[in-house]
């Protein structure tokens, strides 16, 4: 049996009153793409935010290669490798393409190594090289994405939390995000890919779960849930 | 005395004026780009920094003497003593309420607090007396005609470039710098970056603060006494200069201190009217820039309302 990255153990979270998670189990084994599926409302931004510490869970615990880090503070999470990059890609808009990658690598202690990264991502992302010195704002939504990933990978994570990359995109430029989430995959980087988007998600990860209303419904490997017949209803529009 | 040596010496004069208003509002202004705080206790930081000076050049001027040297130590650790204030103030009164996502009009209130705090702690610390700043500066300077620029004049407006280039150099170069800028576009991003966004603010009131307590050391030194109400009116003149330049805007700041000092001591030259007008004068021109100019002049978003 492969190594387990990341376990969620009956993980729930509170905004308020709403009980936004009601118990969320599951696994992402070390080396692998998992995605997480749901309509609007169903948790999985809060399931990351939970996970990367932006919200606090009330119950339940999240291990990271073994280590319980529930009560982590986001901050220190990322130093482990562990990096969420946000559902709206959330990228600095006034800051330019270059300072946004430097900032994703703020806990390097290097300044050449920080450097050599920057360099990577372009190397990943040859449109962001001719755009370094634009503001993030004057990006188009896919480069804004790329972006968004560039920066998550300054630190060169081990685990990899993404929310909703296709969001907004046209179809071409999905395939080409999920290409390059392909590749970072390959590369040794574990995923662990939040997508309203099914059909592309479904085709890219090893293994689904379904959320709705704050609780897992469904899960299992990607070949059966492409054939389970509520997916189909559902989600990919059968 | 022609109108041209007039016009000379004026310009000199505020540009110190407007040196000392732009150091106090930078702190302002960068305080409120980082966590949209209107920080009222900003005046009376420039007010504890001058006390802060003037008690160290009284211990330090024995041995380094009350000349450039005994006011650059003096500066130095008003500077460091008034930024670990300015950090204390933003730990104990601003931090927990950003931490419950308290209303901004809640910090506002604790603001206004901490300023009467800082002040009454001074007021009753001096016997609410006036402190002559004695130093052995003089008035030797340069002569153009009849006009004539002081060795401390000078002195005073090269460091305040240099203060500001080196703030410059750490908003635009240093990775806290930058991280200073994006907190203020996007916190939780900042923190899924492994920023430590408590820790960065924190900065920020330190670096904000120890500009001002430069301020306040110079102003001491330059007018040659100091009482603690000081801070009061130079905090709202800060925080007009910071509007005008575009809040939350670092060269804005800088700008908008340098046009309120100019304005002001043109003020004081007003043809027929006289010098009793000059704020009428400065505020009308300054009202009137915003009505073309609402959000300042490098201001970029629209202002928020508080
Ligand atoms: N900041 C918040 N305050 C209060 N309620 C929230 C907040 N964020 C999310 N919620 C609620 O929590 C529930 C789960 O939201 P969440 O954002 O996790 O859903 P999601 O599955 O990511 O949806 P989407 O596909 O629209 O992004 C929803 O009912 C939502 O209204
Ligand atoms: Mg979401």
């Amino acid at each position: 049996m492969s190594e387990i990255a990341l376990v969620l153990n009956n993980l729930e979270a509170y905004y308020g009153k709403i009980h936004a998670l009601k118990g969320i189990s599951l696994e992402v084994p070390q080396g692998k793409i998992v995605t997480l599926l749901g309509s609007n409302g169903a948790g999985k931004s809060t399931t990351l935010k939970t996970i990367s510490g932006l919200v606090p869970a009330a119950s339940g615990t999240v291990e990271f290669y073994g280590r319980n880090i529930t009560k982590e503070k986001a901050h220190n999470i990322v130093a482990l490798g562990l990096i969420h990059v946000p559902e709206g890609r959330r990228i600095f808009k006034d800051l330019t393409v270059r300072e946004n990658l430097e900032l994703g690598g703020f806990t390097l202690k290097d300044e050449k190594l920080r450097r050599k990264r920057v360099e990577h991502v372009f190397e990943l992302f040859p449109r962001l090289r001719e755009r370094q010195k634009q503001s993030g704002g004057t990006l188009s939504g896919g480069e804004q994405q790329m972006l968004a990933i560039g920066r998550a990978m300054m630190t060169e994570p081990k685990v990899l939390l993404l929310d909703e990359p296709s969001m907004g995109l046209a179809p071409l430029i999905v395939q080409e995000i999920m290409r390059i989430i392909q590749q970072l995959n390959s590369e040794g980087t574990t995923v662990l890919l939040v997508e309203q988007n099914a059909k592309v998600a479904l085709k890219l990860a090893a293994y689904g779960y379904v959320l709705e209303t704050g609780q897992i419904v469904m899960n299992g490997d990607s070949s059966r849930l492409r054939q389970d017949e509520r997916i189909v209803k559902a989600y990919l529009g059968g | 005395m022609s109108l041209y040596y007039v016009i000379l010496q004026q310009l000199i004069n505020g540009l110190i004026l407007g040196s000392f208003y732009s150091l106090v509002a930078l702190g302002y202004s960068m305080v409120y780009g980082i966590i949209k705080l209107l920080n009222f206790a900003h005046g009376d930081l420039y007010m504890v920094g001058a006390f802060v000076g003037f008690g160290t050049l009284g211990l330090l001027g024995g041995i380094l003497g009350v000349g450039w040297l005994g006011i650059a130590a003096a500066l130095l650790i008003s500077m460091l003593a008034v930024g670990l204030l300015g950090m204390l103030v933003h730990r104990a009164a601003y931090q927990p309420l950003l931490n419950r996502r308290a209303p901004r009009m809640s910090l506002m209130i604790t603001a206004v607090g901490v300023s009467f705090t800082l002040f009454n702690t001074v007021m009753v610390m001096t016997n609410g007396e006036y402190e002559t700043v004695n130093t052995s500066l003089g008035y030797s300077g340069i002569s153009l005609g009849p006009v004539n620029v002081t060795y401390t004049q000078i002195v005073m407006v090269v460091a305040t470039a240099l203060l500001m280039l080196a703030l410059h150099w750490f908003i635009k170069r240093t990775m806290y710098g930058k991280a200073m800028r994006a907190i203020a576009l996007d916190p939780d991003a900042c923190r899924l970056m492994g920023i430590n966004v408590t820790k960065t603010i924190g900065l920020t009131f330190f670096v904000g603060s120890s500009l001002a307590a430069a301020a306040g050391v110079m102003a001491g030194v330059y007018y040659g006494s100091i009482q603690f109400f000081m801070g009061f009116i130079i905090g709202l003149k800060a925080f007009t200069a910071a509007v005008i330049g575009g809040i939350g805007s670092i060269p804005g700041a800088m700008l908008g201190g340098l046009i309120l000092g100019l304005l002001e001591t043109a003020g004081t030259q007003l043809p027929f009217i006289g010098s009793a007008w000059k704020d009428v004068f400065t505020f009308g021109i300054l009202i009137l820039l915003l009505v073309f100019k609402p959000t300042g002049i490098l201001g970029k978003s629209e202002i928020e309302r508080m």
